[in-house]
């Protein structure tokens, strides 16, 4: 597997007075896919920004492999409209790339449309793989995505999960996430770290699923979990399909 | 023939106003106009409290202008309701400013000049200090662009890419600062908040990307340094007033033009 990624102890973190979480062990190997999930105010997304840098610990302590490159892919860019960005040149904004890699990303991607375009005018979706490749150049050791498919339709957040699988698969780079689309997401990771506050439970996806603290957190009808993604796996349905596979009602 | 008195003042202006076009944007981009006011207001304050301990006014406007940028930098971090303090921290600057520069009853100053500027003011020593002023402060937006493009895009994905967003915002506070300090007297306190945002509105018109836009803001700021000044030497108007409105016009006939060329498209 190689050496260790990112790992932290006893990692806590705090705003001001107010704890947001508390005595987390982590880490995250090569090529691992992470998903991180958590109800509203988990502490998931201190946790990330901890991670990239952005957060200090309160106490604990967190290690990065030396040299360590990570992709980050937010949830959103909030680009003031004032602020002209093509995708083009957005894509090379942080990391300069390869010679060809720049095409190579973008054709993987499906992004070949929109190199001219304004970064604030992109749809949804649009946005979200562009973040995505932006990410993605330069070649980094882990990718990171917060709520990457925030605001997409359920067909669309399934492909979008299963496209970040065949990146892992063709890159070989580890992926941590951070959703709240829970089903989707927890079967394409190989772990699963269910959090609130610390860390309740964790495990491989159906460990997770099947423990009583997730199920406390996210109630009785995740079964229907792995039935959805494999359900969206074998064919393509709009809308009501998808919708059932949510309810757990398979 | 040209007057030598105009050609100094107007090199002095194109520096101010080929640095204050590039920044302009950032100030944009970066969301921190009133940010910019701040600044340019507490530089007042600056000029007070240099005559009362007569010491030379720009390095006590650069003194007082860091300052302030450093406790708003610190207080931004620290609240979320940054606006209020902010707007407090300006009106509060600039009126201590001129209840200070009043009470200072043994220098004759005049106040409207640091308000809105006053070329006759300025002298050679003051030209070479605008102009190295102008130039270093464009210096460091040129070291810094790369680094303050990606932190003004979004702060997280910086860190994670290796950047350093919150020391690239302090360099960037340093350079308005820096801006602020060498142009007061050429264009005054109230109007380069103007210089800074004006050109780089009338630019977003035109541009695509963020090199273009930077560039445009220059080209256009310095048009309008250039023909403010000829307006004012002529028309014998204050010469800061006179720049900000020659980019009112550019702005105006930018937007019209940009208009005019969407209907027809």
């Amino acid at each position: 597997m190689g050496e260790t990624l990112v790992r932290t102890e006893g990692l806590s973190l705090a705003y001001g007075d107010h704890a947001v979480l508390r005595n987390v062990d982590f880490h995250i190997d090569p090529g691992e896919i992470v998903t991180i999930v958590g109800p509203n105010g988990s502490g998931k997304s201190s946790f990330l920004k901890a991670v990239i840098g952005a957060l200090t610990p309160s106490s604990g302590s967190i290690w990065r492999k030396r040299g360590l490159k990570m992709g980050y892919v937010p949830q959103k860019l909030h680009l003031d409209p004032v602020f002209p960005l093509t995708v083009q040149r957005f894509l090379t904004l942080t990391r300069r790339p390869a010679a060809g890699e720049v095409g190579s990303v973008v054709a993987r991607l499906g992004i070949a449309g929109v190199l001219g375009q304004q970064v604030a005018s992109l749809s949804g979706g649009q946005l979200q793989r562009v973040l995505l490749a932006h990410a993605l150049i330069g070649q980094p050791d882990l990718l990171i995505l917060d709520e990457a498919a925030q605001g997409l339709d359920q067909p669309a957040i399934a492909a979008f999960y299963r496209l970040v699988e065949a990146l892992r698969a063709e890159t070989g780079t580890a992926i941590l996430m951070v959703s709240h689309d829970l089903h989707v997401v927890m079967s394409a990771s190989d772990r699963v770290i269910c959090l609130n506050g610390h860390v309740c439970c964790e495990g491989t996806p159906t460990v997770v699923s099947e423990a009583p603290e997730y199920r406390r957190l996210f109630g009785q009808g995740t079964e229907g979990a792995l039935a959805l993604y494999r359900h969206v796996h074998d064919h393509r349905h709009e809308g009501a399909d998808a919708q059932g596979g949510v309810q757990g009602n398979d | 023939m040209i007057d030598p008195f105009f050609l100094r003042i107007a090199l002095a202006a194109v520096l101010v106003a080929m640095t204050a076009g590039p920044l302009g944007c950032f100030v944009l981009w970066r969301r921190m106009v009133f940010f910019g006011d701040t600044i340019s207001h507490a530089a007042l304050l600056g000029i007070a409290l240099s005559l009362a301990l007569s010491m030379p006014v720009m390095p006590g406007v650069l003194l007082a202008a860091m300052a302030v940028s450093a406790v708003m930098l610190m207080a931004g971090a620290r609240f979320h309701h940054a606006d209020t303090l902010l707007g407090v921290a300006a009106h509060s600057a600039l009126a201590l400013g001129l209840v200070a520069v009043s009470l200072l009853g043994g220098v004759r100053v005049n106040l409207v000049g640091y308000l809105i500027g006053d070329i006759l003011a300025v002298d050679t020593r003051d030209l070479w200090l605008i102009a190295g002023g102008a130039l270093l402060s464009l210096g460091l937006l040129a070291w810094r662009w790369r680094g303050l493009l990606v932190s003004s895009v979004n702060q997280e994905m910086a860190i994670a890419h290796g950047w350093h967003p919150v020391r690239e915002g302090a360099i960037f506070t340093l350079m308005l600062a820096l801006l602020v300090a060498v142009a007061i007297k050429l264009v005054g306190a109230l109007m380069i908040s103007a210089m800074l945002i004006m050109p780089a509105a009338t630019a977003r018109l035109g541009a695509r990307t963020p090199e273009r836009m930077a560039f445009l803001a220059a080209f256009w700021a310095v048009i309008a340094a250039i023909s403010g000044l000829v307006g004012s030497f002529r028309f014998d108007t204050p010469a800061g007033p006179s720049i900000v409105v020659a980019m009112l016009v550019l702005l105006v006939l930018a937007a019209s033009a940009r208009w005019l060329l969407d209907r027809l498209r």
